[in-house]
């Protein structure tokens, strides 16, 4: 039984893992197609067009692997967790089925009419396709969302007394406190690794003396994507996303923060150290006092509590995990801003382009907005733990009744190889898109 | 209310199999019959735009049986367990073979993905084919020995096969004779599905060739049917009682029989279309005929200690399923103008579009 919930939750954990590795980067990259092909429309400078069109292949690479392993997610719901889908499919299944029939759909049509359509189309009507896939893939990140919310913190339902979990306020799946916060950090974290993604090419270019013209362009583009949605992901989003936290999930909240001990007069920040699960306290701790008690409450005094204050069945099953999940995303999220910040102003005193040292660093930053992502909702899926539905349906209690530990491993190793096989091909295809660059694809 | 989302749930599978139905079609004429650079561009071009959209209706049929039937769900996705990813890997396998085969000019890597995407298509075909046959012969609920159920009475979990590969043990598998009887039909029939819609969308070499295969194809086709209308009384003592009940059910068989024995005449047909027509007719035909006969259950159980799971015992509760109707109205209407939009501006033949070229 437990090793059964464990190969269960490390399937859906790697499959998550892989899938939100493309769609973090599509959501974001889409907004900027949009831009580059707008401002095409505006100047009709061939540069803009031939970028869009650049970046569009990588977007469709990006976005076929975001379907092939997006469709394992919504399979998975009800054969590794039959159970969860059982009680809750009557609201889950909601936001789900909406995903499939508002943006699966539009997506799909318009993204095969903005790849092959544009000599069909004409340049105003293939800026409209690439406007549709745009909003079909920030629809689906909105569905998607609202379902977590709703995990985080249900609302609009009512439990029968078979244990099912039934709708009662569709509204209120959508004005659910925890959403807005969530989406848009989320969305701006999606714009994040976009930004990074675009600058990190056009450094490449730029230092390696290639396609200058397009380097220049990316690094800019990127640099201003870069800073806007940097500071969006702190201020205001992530801010709000942690004060829902610490008003339904205080155990959570303590966790993430490493939080062992009630303090009174105010609680620290602490931006190092590792937490001790035996003595229950932080090792090599670098902290600021009443820091954390002002971020959170804006008093220098205010009471945050400890981990000492709630009972030990209500932990989260990884504290250590969640607390380094949460400082990873927070530490790089700041190192983003920072960097993006040198980088603009080097910009307006126009010697970006000649700065080596940022350059380099915006090429070596490329994966790190995919780390913070990714640990971004490790902290929001580890702090849930040990519920499914916060304070009312344990992870145990979710899973398939039928479903063997040895079948779930079976097919975990097979995801693990065919994933394996598919990241490689991706690297190589998107490594020989990036090295042909924007000038030499013709249509 | 139950019964509005049943015909929703069946009309979006329906439509499922009708559409990618002719890209699996297409996959198998490719691992078979196309021997030219030629045929195979042609094949790929014909499908190329849509069966990324194709596929969503498999996505979207699984969400609106998530949302209306979960239980259904729920028991079906974790007792089909196996076959289910296996279908996952297939597709992904056809996805890339489909999308990678164009990205490096190279024999041996258009040779692999060429196969990855043939091999992919026939295997989803015939895995499809089983799974309607799981459907119709129905599971043991509960898991039930000896009239004891071993889990909840609408759990269970199908091994690939038990070693009699028996409709009727007591511990049924995925594959036995009955279901991949209905594999192989699926296989035949979706193989002449896809053909026709090469007819229809190109104007290759292929095509009278092809039209030949889907006429032998055809009487294939007919030789298993009638076997497996001899067969089908041996899993399914009453087959017909609710086309007794309700006569106009006929409809259905009639809609498939026009399909199938229509194509007979494939080589007189004068417009490239009318076979695709035909051939979708008779798949339409066909599962609504088998599905009918088993209303209201969604799956049957094959013990007398668990009732068979039906509309009725798996849907959702009333409130989720009316609101659910102003939602869907509006987004099946987006739908439609979203295909009748990608079906106007890819019209007629395709040869041309240069699908996967970069």
């Amino acid at each position: 039984m437990e090793d059964m919930l464990f190969y269960d939750r490390m399937q859906f954990a790697f499959t998550i893992t892989f899938h939100y590795l493309f769609p973090q980067l599509t959501m974001g990259l889409s907004l900027m197609i949009v831009y580059f092909k707008w401002k095409f429309l505006r100047t009709h400078a061939e540069t803009y067009n031939q970028a869009a069109k650049f970046w569009m292949k990588i977007f469709a690479l990006n976005f076929a692997m975001g379907v092939v392993t997006g469709i394992p997610m919504e399979f998975q719901f009800g054969t590794n967790w039959a159970k969860f889908s059982e009680l809750t499919g009557g609201i889950i299944g909601q936001t789900l089925a909406m995903e499939g029939m508002f943006s699966f759909f539009l997506e799909s049509s318009f993204l095969g009419l903005f790849i092959f359509g544009e000599k069909l189309l004409g340049h105003k009507l293939h800026f409209v396709t690439g406007f549709l896939v745009f909003l079909g893939s920030w629809a689906s990140g909105f569905l998607i969302i609202a379902t977590h919310s709703w995990m985080q913190h249900p609302v609009g339902y009512e439990i029968l007394e078979n244990g099912k979990f039934v709708l009662n306020n569709f509204g209120a799946l959508f004005t659910n406190e925890w959403l807005w916060p969530s989406y848009l950090h989320n969305q701006a974290a999606s714009l994040v690794t976009a930004s990074f993604v675009v600058a990190a090419i056009g450094a490449f270019y730029i230092l390696n003396n290639k396609h200058h013209e397009f380097g220049k362009l990316f690094v800019k583009t990127g640099v201003i994507f870069g800073f806007i949605s940097s500071i969006l992901v702190a201020f205001p989003t992530g801010d709000m996303t942690a004060k829902n936290v610490v008003k339904h999930q205080p155990v959570t909240f303590a966790a993430m923060e490493g939080l062992f001990e009630t303090v009174d007069g105010g609680s620290e920040i602490v931006l190092i150290g590792q937490p001790n699960m035996i003595d229950k306290t932080l090792d090599n701790k670098i902290a600021v006092p009443n820091i954390l008690s002002f971020l959170t409450y804006q008093k220098w005094d205010a009471e945050i509590k400890g981990l000492n204050e709630f009972d030990e069945s209500v932990y989260p099953t990884n504290i250590p995990g969640l607390y380094y999940a949460y400082h990873i995303m927070v530490g790089l999220g700041t190192i983003f801003i920072g960097l993006m910040l040198v980088a603009v102003v080097q910009l307006f005193r126009k010697k970006l382009y000649k700065t080596k040292w940022i350059l380099w660093s915006l090429l070596f930053m490329l994966p790190f907005p995919y780390i913070a992502n990714t640990t971004g909702w490790y902290t929001a899926e580890l702090g849930r733990q040990p519920w499914l539905v916060y304070n009312l349906l344990r992870t145990s209690e979710g899973a398939s009744p039928t479903v063997s530990a040895g079948n779930t491993l079976f097919t975990l190793l097979g995801f693990i190889g065919l994933y394996l096989l598919l990241g490689l091909l991706f690297l190589m295809l998107v490594g020989k898109i990036i090295n042909k660059g924007p000038e030499l694809i013709k249509h | 209310m139950e019964l509005f989302w049943y015909i929703v749930l069946m009309t979006m599978l329906a439509v499922y199999v009708i559409l990618d139905g002719y890209d699996f079609g297409a996959g198998i004429i490719h691992l078979f019959f196309a021997k030219t650079e030629k045929d195979k561009k042609a094949i790929t071009n014909a499908i190329g735009p849509f069966w990324d959209a194709n596929e969503v209706w498999l996505i979207a049929a699984g969400g609106v049986l998530f949302f209306a039937f979960p239980t259904l769900y729920a028991s079906s996705f974790s007792g089909f367990y196996l076959p289910l990813i296996m279908i996952l890997w297939l597709l992904i396998f056809r996805a890339i073979g489909l999308e990678l085969r164009g990205q490096v000019h190279n024999k041996m890597w258009e040779a692999v993905w060429d196969k990855a995407f043939g091999v992919a298509s026939l295997f989803l075909a015939l895995f499809f084919g089983i799974a309607l046959g799981n459907v119709v012969r129905g599971v043991n609920l509960g898991m039930v020995t000896n009239g004891v159920s071993a889990h909840e009475a609408h759990y269970f979990f199908l091994p690939l096969w038990n070693p009699t590969f028996s409709p009727q043990a007591e511990h049924l598998g995925i594959i036995d004779w009955f279901t991949l009887m209905l594999g192989i039909i699926g296989v035949v029939s979706l193989t002449i599905h896809g053909a026709n819609w090469i007819i229809f969308k190109t104007n290759s070499d292929l095509n009278s060739k092809l039209k030949n295969v889907i006429f032998k194809l055809n009487i294939v086709l007919l030789a298993l049917i009638i076997l497996s209308l001899l067969v089908w009384h041996l899993i399914k003592p009453q087959p017909f009682y609710n086309f007794l009940q309700y006569p106009w059910l006929w409809v259905f068989p009639i809609i498939f029989f026009i399909g199938h024995l229509g194509l007979f005449k494939i080589k007189s047909f004068k417009k490239d279309g009318t076979g695709f027509l035909f051939s979708s007719m008779f798949l339409f035909g066909g599962l609504a005929s088998t599905m009918a006969s088993i209303f209201p259950k969604l799956l049957p159980s094959t013990n007398s200690t668990n009732p068979d799971l039906t509309i009725y015992n798996m849907a959702a509760h009333e409130y989720g399923l009316s609101v659910g109707i102003y939602w869907f109205v509006v987004a099946i209407i987006l739908v439609v103008v979203y295909f009748t939009i990608q079906y106007k501006v890819f019209k007629g033949k395709m040869d041309d579009i240069g699908y996967g070229e970069h």
